[in-house]
């Protein structure tokens, strides 16, 4: 670990006076964060501590939530509107991590998550893009079980980690964020990049910005949303694939539909194609398959993650299967 | 391995070759073991009770004190800095900026390293536990991917931690071979296992195979695995004079100290090693790199070390299990008689060391066939020395052949326990050795009832909403092994307590516990009234804490210094006592003293023959006879293994949901620790079915998963609830009648769960780990 001073704001006013020049990083649970400074990937010369900032939850005019940054994701997953509005977001929370990590880990920090590629991880032995721009990357031709299928580049091939944002993919939040040019608002999907030719870039936001709250709007139907996570063992593993889905299906036919996917790019992918094809048809597992079948029609298999492609299809089908009561 | 060490070899193999003909042919009375131990017929003392581990509290306070817990006087703190390439030299390795970091006291490199022997490797002389016959930082070359090359001391953690991320390496790179493929072209060598040829050859067996009415013939892998004790190796390490003392996490503390010894030049009793408690063993925490190098690295800055290993450092500088392809290929008659058995296949290791992972051992003893091809054959990859990992041999060869036997069933039509039973052999099937003790179809009926295993249904037949359900079964094996060499020391004092000292391990399994209960039941006094001392190499004696032979090699030593702690008592209980007279075989411990076996009414208690003797106490040590009672008999645990698995009909996710364990491992001396023993094992045996895979880089042998997030063992959320039985029949040719229970309960289980998943899919997982994409197709 570099040395590093540290402060802590107690709003975001001085969260963003602290946080102006140099290598400052704002410090939620530190659960990522300060791994990533023990690896050497990260080297701060300065931690704001912003766990200061709001930890509520409240109602909006429109009867949506707003989230302060800093909320433990225990608090959010265990909160009752969140559990009976939005279940997917307590049962994404609630999929990811250990119970431990749930305590420490803030809201605004699990949407500043780094990968988990293991190419990403070893400073010294291997090259990537996402960690020193430019060196190449040796996770191709490596071991790629947990990459991306989806939107990747020749330059990075790595998969955003977190549950929480699948979850926040598909119901469309809001992302507060206030920085020297002000306050702003993104909408999620915009929040995270694809990597392209800049993979270091992880998301959108400018130097200095600080995430504020998460917005979330209503949605009704949401109420008997779900998150369903594929992993390798029963807790403590990152998705292979995972599911965030929501459905409104009256008289047979679909009216909206609400669908995300993780561990398969370099963002939480939310299923526009799908969804598409969905609105308007019968809810059978035909329609959810051939949804399937067209989100995933530009996946690209790596060396050890071909059966991601099947294993979405399958997941996804089998979430809107249950959550509509259809059958074939 | 050199010629010398060739010939070395074949000079003992000669040796044991010649005893291995006299041996079987003593008479019964003249081999260790060939009159049970009396202990075995006494039933209503300790023996066999539940008795909590006596450090247990000191553990749950935090009070127990580890290798990384002994705070020296101006110590400084380690890192390592490791190489990142497979083969080559160093270029330029710029340590300026370490050296000006904070708190930094010494950046050591081949450069300025103190001059060191090589340390001598495992295998070549009893003594020997060097991980590779390998200079440790003495020049610049680079023998694997992750090799030390840099240690820096410094006055803090964290200092050390900055400072190592601040070296610069840059290499000349060589031709390496890393790829299991290219070693396998360049062509596999025959394998021996300590001194052993791994080759068994009865009959035709392949012409056997051809001919066969029924067969099964397939090929089986298994990937490498990384030791993941919960405590990462660490030392803290001293020079006191010229003397040298290292307190370690150690399975071998004598032998560790006899080859640190070598390496610095010094006498053996010049390095005491010590180990009192050690966080998980599993035949990891033996010597490695680290530890010569936090003692070279204190002898340069003239400091006391801590080196602590980060996870990633023991992934780095302390070998695994090394993979293997094993052939695995059946011929039966239609009743499931085998009439070859073929087991044969390669595995890989390094030029430097010689450690072929041997799976051909469980299957030399398993089955009868009337002709047998069992063959390890070996390829040398560039990478870090593999090295023992519970069960060496069993736990990857009883996949391969328990798979098979499951397979072979299946095709036959026949339940796979009945199979089984059917080849049950009658004597050793391939050394012709009488069993000392085997009962393993009583374990199989007894675990087929507890279990249920006559619920189980066809492949595929058998589904709870999106759930398949299968189970599987499969037979674990691991031999009964006594090393040479071990001593203990029993002193009893005037008040009746007595210190026995063993020059042995507690790494979690309980042994110190038992240890004092199976003293306590020879010395004929209580629990309370016994101290075991234990974990340091300046008490007498050697006792490798592997191959699950600890507590048969401390129970005989025991033995042996406790009949010369009664020869000496008689002697000095002289002719005024109610002994007087008696010879030490007429002679047993009981109720704090020494009676007549036929007459316990002449009794004397030891209090008063050391007060009559005016001896405050007395000492005696002794070394437990040679252990030639494994030349004579075949010795082996045995298990059935049941478990119940579950897997996702759509994601193909797999979890298991029951196991049971059956187990014929003779007479269990503390269930409660022995069942903890028998379960640790099989949650081993979970991952290795399911999850555990170092991903080790063929392009350039660097393994990218050293970490225990993305390096999969078993959560609690994976582990099952775990019945354990078993048949508690004292094996009459060993010490207390039991046998070890470290690395029994880990075999039999990949397999186990294989056979699971098939009977609850239909299909065939021939591949470890069994990963969901491995069922997609």
């Amino acid at each position: 670990m570099t040395p590093f001073s540290y402060a802590r704001a107690n709003n975001a006013a001085e969260a963003l006076q602290l946080g102006r020049g140099g290598a400052a990083n704002y410090l939620g649970g530190g659960t990522n964060l300060v791994d990533l400074m023990r690896e050497t990937i990260a080297k701060p010369d300065r931690l704001v501590d912003v766990t200061g900032l709001s930890d509520a939850i409240t109602d909006t005019a429109d009867d949506g939530l707003l989230i302060g940054a800093a909320v433990r994701n225990t608090a959010l997953a265990e909160h009752p509107a969140v559990r009976t509005r939005y279940p997917m977001l307590s049962r994404a929370i609630l999929a990811g991590a250990s119970a431990q990590i749930r305590n420490m880990a803030t809201v605004g920090g699990n949407l500043l998550q780094r990968t988990r590629c293991t190419y990403f991880y070893d400073t010294d032995g291997s090259r990537c893009n996402k960690r020193v721009p430019g060196s190449g990357c040796d996770a191709v031709g490596g071991f790629t079980r947990i990459h991306a299928v989806l939107g990747a580049s020749p330059a990075c091939v790595a998969t955003h980690p977190s549950d929480m944002c699948v979850a926040l993919a598909a119901l469309d939040a809001v992302v507060h964020v206030e920085g020297a040019g002000g306050a702003r608002t993104l909408s999620f999907g915009d929040l995270h990049r694809l990597p392209g030719d800049r993979p270091e870039l992880d998301t959108v936001l400018e130097v200095g910005e600080l995430i504020t709250a998460i917005e979330l709007p209503p949605l009704p139907f949401a109420a008997s949303s779900t998150y369903r996570k594929v992993r390798d063992r029963a807790s403590y593993a990152f998705a292979l694939i995972s599911v965030a889905a929501a459905i409104d299906v009256v008289d047979g036919e679909i009216r909206d539909v609400r669908l995300a996917l993780g561990g398969v790019a370099h963002k939480p992918w939310r299923a526009t194609t799908a969804e598409a094809l969905l609105r308007g048809r019968p809810a059978t597992e035909a329609a959810f398959r051939d949804a399937a079948i067209a989100e995933l029609a530009d996946a690209r298999p790596l060396r050890d993650n071909g059966f991601k492609i099947e294993l979405a299809k399958r997941t996804i089908v089998a979430v809107l299967g249950d959550l509509s009561g259809a059958t074939a | 391995m050199s010629i010398l060490d060739t010939a070395r070899e074949a000079a003992q193999g000669l040796v044991q070759g010649a005893m291995a003909k006299l041996v079987p042919l003593a008479p019964d009375s003249w081999i260790p073991g060939g009159v049970p131990d009396p202990l075995i017929a006494r039933k209503h003392g300790l023996i066999g009770t539940s008795v909590s581990r006596l450090d247990g509290a000191l553990k749950v306070k935090g009070a127990a004190r580890f290798a990384a817990e002994f705070a020296l006087d101006d110590m400084v703190y380690a890192a390592l800095a490791f190489a990142t390439i497979p083969r080559g030299r160093i270029a330029t390795l710029d340590v300026a900026a370490a050296e000006a970091a904070s708190g930094v006291v010494v950046v050591m490199t081949h450069r300025n390293a103190p001059r060191m022997k090589q340390p001598a490797v495992f295998g070549s002389s009893p003594t020997a536990a060097g991980p590779a016959d390998l200079p440790i930082m003495q020049d610049d070359r680079i023998h694997w991917n992750g090799q030390p090359i840099a240690v820096v001391l410094a006055g803090t953690q964290e200092q050390a931690d900055h400072a190592v991320s601040l070296i610069v390496t840059t290499y000349d790179v060589e031709e390496s071979v890393t790829s299991f493929a290219a070693a396998k072209e360049k062509g596999a060598a025959p394998a021996s296992f300590m001194g052993q040829p791994l080759l068994n050859e009865i009959g035709d067996a392949d012409a056997m195979l051809a001919a066969a009415p029924h067969k099964v013939d397939q090929v089986y892998r298994t990937p490498r695995h990384n030791h993941n004790a919960i405590e990462p190796h660490a030392a803290t390490i001293a020079w006191v004079g010229g003397d040298l003392v290292v307190h370690d996490a150690s399975q071998l503390v004598s032998m560790e100290a006899a080859t640190i010894a070598g390496v610095f030049d010094l006498k053996v009793e010049q390095v005491r090693v010590t180990s009192p408690y050690v966080g998980g063993g599993f035949g990891g925490k033996c010597l490695w790199d680290h530890q010569i190098l936090g003692a070279a690295a204190a002898k340069l800055a003239g400091r006391p070390v801590r080196i602590v290993l980060t996870r990633e450092g023991v992934y780095r500088g302390v070998g695994g299990r090394t993979l293997t392809e094993q052939r695995v290929a059946i011929g039966a008659a239609a009743g499931g008689h085998f009439q070859a058995l073929i087991h044969a296949g390669t595995t890989a290791t390094t030029p430097h060391n010689n450690m072929p992972e041997p799976f051909i051992l469980g299957t030399r003893a398993g089955y009868a066939a009337d002709s047998f091809k069992l063959s390890v054959d070996v390829v040398r990859m560039n990478m870090l020395a593999n090295t023992f990992m519970r069960a060496p041999g069993e736990s990857v060869g009883t996949f391969a052949l328990e798979s098979a036997i499951d397979e072979l069933a299946a095709d036959l039509g026949i339940d796979p326990i009945e199979l089984r039973i059917r080849n049950e052999p009658e004597v050793d099937p391939t050394s012709g050795l009488p069993f000392s003790s085997r009962h393993i179809v009583e374990a199989w009926r007894a675990g087929a009832a507890k279990f249920g295993w006559d619920k189980r249904g066809l492949p595929g037949a058998r589904r709870e909403g999106e759930w398949l359900i299968g189970m599987g079964c499969a037979t674990g094996t691991y031999p009964y092994y006594r090393m040479p060499g071990a001593a203990a020391r029993i002193t009893l004092d005037r008040a009746g307590t007595a210190l026995v000292e063993v020059a042995a391990h507690e790494m979690g399994m309980g042994t110190s516990t038992t240890t004092t209960m199976v003293a306590a039941e020879r010395l004929g006094l209580p629990l309370e009234a016994v101290e075991v001392r234990y974990g340091d190499s300046i008490i007498p004696g050697a006792i490798l804490a592997g191959g699950s032979q600890q507590t048969a090699a401390i129970g005989a030593a025991v033995i042996a210094a406790h009949n010369a702690l009664v020869a000496e008592l008689l002697k000095l209980a002289g002719n005024d006592s109610p002994l007087a007279g008696l010879s030490p075989d007429e002679v047993g411990s009981e109720d704090g003293g020494l009676a007549k076996l036929d007459d316990p009414a002449r009794r004397e208690s030891y209090a008063s023959i050391l007060h009559r003797a005016q001896r405050d106490h007395v000492s005696v040590s002794a070394e437990g006879s040679p252990p030639l009672e494994l030349m004579h008999w075949s010795m082996h645990s045995h298990s059935a293994i049941f478990c119940e698995a579950r897997v996702n009909a759509v994601t193909r996710e797999v979890r298991v949901s029951r196991f049971l364990g059956s187990f014929d491992c003779g007479r269990i001396l503390n269930p409660k620790t022995a069942r903890s023993q028998f379960r640790g094992g099989m949650i081993m045996g979970l991952g290795l079915a399911l999850m555990e895979e170092t991903e080790f880089d063929e392009r350039n042998g660097r393994i990218m998963n050293p970490s225990l997030a993305e390096y999969h063992v078993p959560v609690h959320l994976d582990v099952p609830e775990i019945d354990v039985i078993w048949t508690d029949i004292a094996d009459p040719h060993t010490p207390m009648g039991a046998h070890g229970v470290g690395e029994i309960g880990i075999t039999g289980v990949a397999a186990a769960v294989a056979n699971a998943v098939y009977n609850a899919t239909g299909t065939r997982v021939r591949d470890l780990p069994i990963t969901l994409d491995k069922l997609l197709v």
